[in-house]
């Protein structure tokens, strides 16, 4: 039906790959263009672009509602595309997958239902301070909400990796109702070590929640061998479209929580007086849910997996150590985190330019980095880099030859500002 | 590798962005304001000390933020000594369209003065960077307008 990913082997054939990214072949300026931001958002292979267009042209209707050919095959590819997801996290059944519209989202609606719907008072919330915004904001308005839920916060060591000390410290009381990190910092691509986090919090009572925005791109993620009690990611990091993201969580948890937002879709029964809700994952995607990109979710998913994951973590690995060896001889280069185990995000501040400066030269070159600060203030407060950083982010197609450019651009640019 | 952005970084620029002018509190001022632009991060605090007869005696700044916000900021706190608010509010304005399109076709009464904004021009070609050399100037005028905040988004 879909062609299939340009190679299966073992080792990535990037170059073949690449051919699938139709956007990698345009130049910049003048410059070919050197796209290091997928970490903000991935470029889309074809097999997902075509497979949004074939849903349009072909089996689209509204899910869940009509008898009728089209609206039954339309259901049946949003729900097709709810297996393949749940397959791809190793998920024990597919009502544990919740579509939303982003991690952000799916952050919210744990804060939301379960946070309100099921924490108790003098509960806390404990998160780190290398999260995204996503994963701090919400949990901040549940602590301001009046319901005397706490927010506790996890410190970062000088390297980069979650203090698992300060984490078993913060544990201790036992008073801690949920857990909320991240699986992969945006920033420092630290990996976290998700199974650890789980056992010491599931020994103190508490649940856990991962924010595998970046890591569902970068490992292969087991939610059952991890052991966590939520998780969630984004399509459009992921090679997929945007507008749709995951919510897992144990089905024993979706039971649980009362629905995050009200309307159709959602309800077993509705009178003027009161509705019943239907049972997980309806219950949490009410109103008309995003089919075109749940089928493009699905596509990115499959693409992803049939490149196979120990040959895309080879390739990652392969980057991480060009990069990490490239980037750390570069004088006046300083470069954020250096934790034992990370994925391809490097972030890096240059000692005589501001980021915003450095990303303008770079961009002359055809490099695309993003500058700033990522969607983690606190985490460029914790080291002192308020002004923020530029961070180049790799992907499926990033090429070894691009981390020396970068490489060789920074040095370029170091002499530039003189 | 990077020629082409001479137009962006002309040294005068480099220079302003590395070594402020008038980078100082001012402790008396009679009018100040704080810029932000919080997509990057830029903050400036901006200060003025106005004479009787409502002129700008003083200007100065203290802030963190790329070369080009902290070149502008150097150069407007320079170029508005001694202008009444009026006319600093004019050159603001003219200022704003030279970063936006590249040239400023009314600005023949202060045409001397916008030949000393004049090495800011090049920042019309980078739209995402307008707003880092105008900030500056959006912080003047809340100050002159007896707001405290500005903002650049």
């Amino acid at each position: 039906m879909t062609d299939g990913p340009a190679s299966s082997a073992p080792r990535l054939d990037v170059e073949r790959l690449r051919r699938d990214f139709p956007i990698l072949a345009q130049t910049v300026r003048g410059r070919k263009l050197v796209f290091l931001d997928s970490g903000a958002s991935a470029q889309k292979p074809r097999q997902v672009i075509e497979a949004m267009v074939r849903c349009m042209e072909e089996r689209y209707a509204n899910v869940h509602r009509g008898a009728y050919f089209l609206s039954e095959a339309a259901t049946e590819a949003y729900e097709a595309a709810r297996g393949a997801v749940a397959r791809f996290l190793n998920a024990a059944d597919p009502r544990e997958v919740v579509f939303t519209r982003n991690s952000t989202e799916a952050i919210n609606l744990v804060a939301h239902a379960w946070g309100r719907g099921v924490m108790r008072p003098g509960q806390a919330v404990l998160v780190s301070e290398m999260e995204h915004h996503a994963n701090l904001v919400p949990w901040q308005m549940l602590r301001d909400d009046g319901r005397g839920i706490a927010l506790r916060v996890c410190r970062v060591t000088d390297d980069g990796e979650l203090d698992l000390e300060d984490l078993a410290a913060k544990l201790a009381d036992g008073k801690v109702g949920l857990v909320a990190v991240t699986h992969m910092s945006n920033v420092l691509g630290t990996v976290t070590p998700a199974e650890r986090i789980v056992a010491m919090a599931h020994a103190a009572g508490a649940k856990v929640l991962l924010d595998g925005s970046q890591a569902a791109v970068h490992r292969r993620v087991d939610v059952q061998a991890i052991g966590a009690d939520f998780y969630c990611f984004t399509g459009h990091k992921l090679y997929g479209p945007t507008g749709i993201g995951v919510l897992w969580a144990r089905l024993e948890h979706l039971d649980r929580m009362p629905p995050f937002l009200g309307g159709g879709d959602m309800i077993a029964s509705v009178t003027l007086e009161r509705s019943e809700w239907a049972p997980p994952p309806a219950k949490f995607e009410a109103g008309t849910p995003a089919i075109v990109e749940a089928v493009g979710l699905h596509a990115a998913v499959d693409y992803v997996t049939a490149l196979g994951w120990p040959a895309i973590e080879a390739h990652e690995r392969a980057l991480v150590d060009r990069a990490m060896r490239r980037l750390s001889g570069i004088e006046g280069l300083r470069l954020l985190g250096r934790a034992q185990d990370r994925g391809g995000v490097f972030s890096f501040a240059l000692d005589n330019a501001h980021p915003h400066d450095l990303s303008t030269l770079l961009d002359r070159a055809g490099i695309a980095v993003r500058a700033g600060r990522h969607c983690a203030e606190p985490l460029h407060a914790r080291f002192g880099l308020e002004g923020g950083t530029c961070r180049a982010s790799f992907g499926l197609y990033t090429t070894e030859e691009e981390v020396d450019f970068l490489a060789e651009a920074l040095v370029k640019a170091r002499e530039f500002f003189g | 590798m990077f020629d082409d952005l001479r137009d962006l970084y002309q040294e005068i620029i480099l220079d302003h962005g590395r070594k402020p002018r008038n980078f100082r509190r001012l402790e008396d001022a009679d009018l100040s304001a704080r810029g932000d632009n919080p997509l990057c991060g830029d903050r400036m605090d901006l200060w003025l000390k106005m004479t009787p007869d409502g002129r700008i005696a003083d200007a100065a700044f203290q802030g963190r933020g790329c070369a080009i916000s902290m070149a502008s900021a150097s150069l407007m706190t320079e170029t508005v000594k001694g202008k009444s608010a009026e006319q600093a509010k004019a050159l603001g304005a003219r200022f704003r369209e030279l970063a936006m399109t590249g040239a400023c076709p009314d600005c023949g009464d202060l045409a001397e003065e916008m030949e000393r904004l004049q090495p800011l021009a090049g920042v019309h070609e980078f739209p995402s960077r307008v707003k880092c050399a105008t900030l500056a100037w959006h912080t003047l005028n809340a100050a002159l307008e007896g707001n405290k905040e500005a903002s650049s988004e």
